[in-house]
């Protein structure tokens, strides 16, 4: 099955991916061929087979809900971009 | 005190502890070889030669002190995957080209605690998404034994440096080959313990259910020796798991007599090469000789691991991917008109083809009306590929096969062609898609050029891997072959 452009373009939208013209016509190619690749796995015989959720068959671990770590965010906000007074600032999003 | 770059850590360890060489003059002798050799490899992306010194100095001073950790004055290379405090953590990615990561993963803490000495990060495939250590933004690292060639990935670096005799180990992670298939390619051990066994705190998530700590030496021994440090339960990584960590250099004397090892027909089709497959065959019945029985055995579903793994791993990378947004760490885009031209402009800035590759195949998979076409029709195959496996451990103690398909590709070769790179993994994404422990072993040259044995072992029994792989190298001595250029 091969992607149309138009299916790649909204794909990109989701996963918030601006693609140049260039990018967009060889990802419609090469994302045709591995969807194409990955549906092979129609041709296994799945009926009454559960879904592996963990590859230990474990549940997750829960923790009890207490404050566990200092607050460093002085220390972490200096990998951000742009940030005052402890917020990260961003483009504005309400008028 | 000279050829200290070819020693082995047990080596090394021999030699510090009897006041042979110091620390600081092994990292010395180390940082110069880097110097002298990596702008032909480009195997390290940083190198931390006054931080390395420094540790190396306390390392000293421990020692002298009577405070000797177990892997004091060691000196080791981590993956650019494993976040250092104060150093820059790239996962090879123009994304992260400007992060100074804030703390240390567990991994890299328990190394450092131990005493071992960081001498830089390693090169790898930008988030560990490749096979070849092409898709890193630092560019490709160099196969030591033909510089034409790929070293394989995506921890080309550490396997590149440790086959150059640039460190004597490193630090590396596997989601679905990336230490054991650059391993086999470098002629180097590389082992992916059981998931859960090591903990994934700090290490930059690529496919969490998949992603695995392990290491890259030139002898099991000395896997041994770091994964029995690495290991062990860390309530930092909710996926860590609570199991005893057996002492895995003292089980490395036991005798493999007896031990069961399992043959997959697939393993040995059309895919692989022919000498590989005869020095394969030789590998196993050198085991045989040793005590060990060989039987075949049959996994239905494994032809099924690679469009598993390509649907399951892009899926997962796609969710951890949506981290890298512009606005906490990593690039940002300038001048965005609105939040999501700053997503998007920044995520399109900073990711390279193939991490755009995965994470839009991820996305479409996940999306809605495609789901459960894709998605969960490949946790379904994924659960039986690994019925395969714990079948077949009913009856084997360990899985052989080759680690690849074939000795290392050129540079270039396969890049252009996404699905012939992704076909590298056929014999190792099945261990990740079970959760099982694998480990990859030198067993000969094909055209000059160095391949690996594959064993995989039951949930927990590194120790299996590493007993048998041992008692394969006390035999033989490919491992010990080095690179004319960096003898």
């Amino acid at each position: 099955m091969s992607l149309d452009k138009d299916q790649v373009q909204q794909i990109a939208a989701l996963a918030r991916l601006e693609l140049k013209p260039a990018e967009h016509a060889e990802l419609v190619d090469k994302l045709s061929k591995i969807v194409d690749f990955v549906a092979h796995l129609s041709e296994a015989d799945t009926s009454g087979v559960v879904p592996m959720a963990h590859p230990l068959d474990v549940a997750q671990r829960l923790r009890p809900d207490v404050v566990t770590e200092p607050n460093e965010r002085d220390r972490f906000q200096q990998n951000a971009p742009s940030v005052t007074g402890g917020l990260y600032l961003v483009p504005k999003v309400i008028e | 005190m000279t050829d200290l770059h070819a020693k082995s850590l047990t080596e090394l360890t021999a030699g510090l502890e009897s006041g042979e060489f110091s620390s600081v003059e092994l990292t010395q002798a180390l940082l110069e070889r880097i110097s002298a050799h990596d702008q032909t490899l480009n195997a390290l992306v940083t190198v931390t030669g006054d931080e390395a010194l420094a540790a190396a100095a306390r390392a000293d001073a421990d020692r002298a002190s009577g405070n000797a950790g177990v892997l004091n004055g060691l000196p080791i290379i981590h993956k650019d995957i494993f976040c250092t405090r104060g150093i820059k953590t790239t996962c090879g990615s123009k994304m992260l080209d400007n992060f100074i990561s804030p703390y240390d993963a567990t991994v890299v803490e328990r190394l450092g605690t131990a005493g071992a000495v960081v001498l830089g990060k390693a090169n790898m495939d930008e988030f560990a998404m490749g096979s070849s250590n092409e898709t890193s933004y630092f560019g490709p690292v160099k196969n030591p034994w033909d510089l034409e060639r790929s070293p394989g990935g995506s921890s080309g670096g550490s396997a590149a440096a440790v086959a150059a005799r640039l460190a004597p180990a490193a630090t590396a992670t596997d989601t679905g080959g990336s230490i054991r298939q650059p391993a086999a390619l470098t002629n180097t051990v590389g082992i992916k313990p059981t998931y859960g066994r090591v903990s994934r705190y700090g290490m930059i998530a690529f496919a969490s259910s998949l992603d695995q700590a392990g290491v890259i030496t030139r002898t099991v021994e000395d896997a041994a020796r770091l994964l029995g440090v690495m290991a062990g339960f860390d309530e930092r990584d909710s996926t860590c798991l609570n199991e005893p960590v057996p002492d895995y250099v003292a089980e490395l004397g036991n005798s493999i007599k007896g031990l069961k090892i399992g043959i997959v027909r697939q393993h040995f089709d059309e895919g692989l090469d022919a000498e590989c497959g005869v020095k394969v065959k030789e590998a196993i019945a050198a085991l045989e000789s040793l005590g060990a029985t060989a039987v075949e055995v049959d996994m239905p579903n494994i032809d099924l691991s690679v469009p598993t793994y390509y649907v399951v791993a892009p899926a997962e990378c796609s969710s951890n991917l949506s981290r890298f947004d512009g606005v906490r760490f990593g690039h940002r885009a300038e001048d965005p008109e609105d939040l999501y031209d700053l997503y998007a402009r920044s995520r399109g800035e900073g990711f390279g083809d193939e991490v755009k590759r995965r994470i839009m195949t991820g996305t479409y998979v996940l999306s809605a009306g495609y789901y459960d076409a894709y998605y969960l029709k490949a946790q379904q195959v994924r659960h039986l590929i690994a019925d395969d496996f714990k079948k077949a451990f009913q009856d084997v103690d360990i899985i052989a096969g080759p680690t690849t398909p074939t000795p290392a590709f050129k540079l270039g070769d396969k890049i252009d062609d996404p699905i012939t790179m992704y076909l590298n993994d056929i014999y190792t994404i099945g261990a990740n898609l079970g959760g099982f422990p694998a480990l990859s072993v030198p067993c000969g040259f094909v055209k000059d050029l160095p391949i690996g044995l594959h064993l995989v072992g039951h949930h927990f029994d590194e120790s299996a891997l590493l007993r048998c792989a041992h008692a394969y190298q006390q035999e033989t001595d490919w491992h010990t072959a080095c690179p004319e250029a960096f003898k």
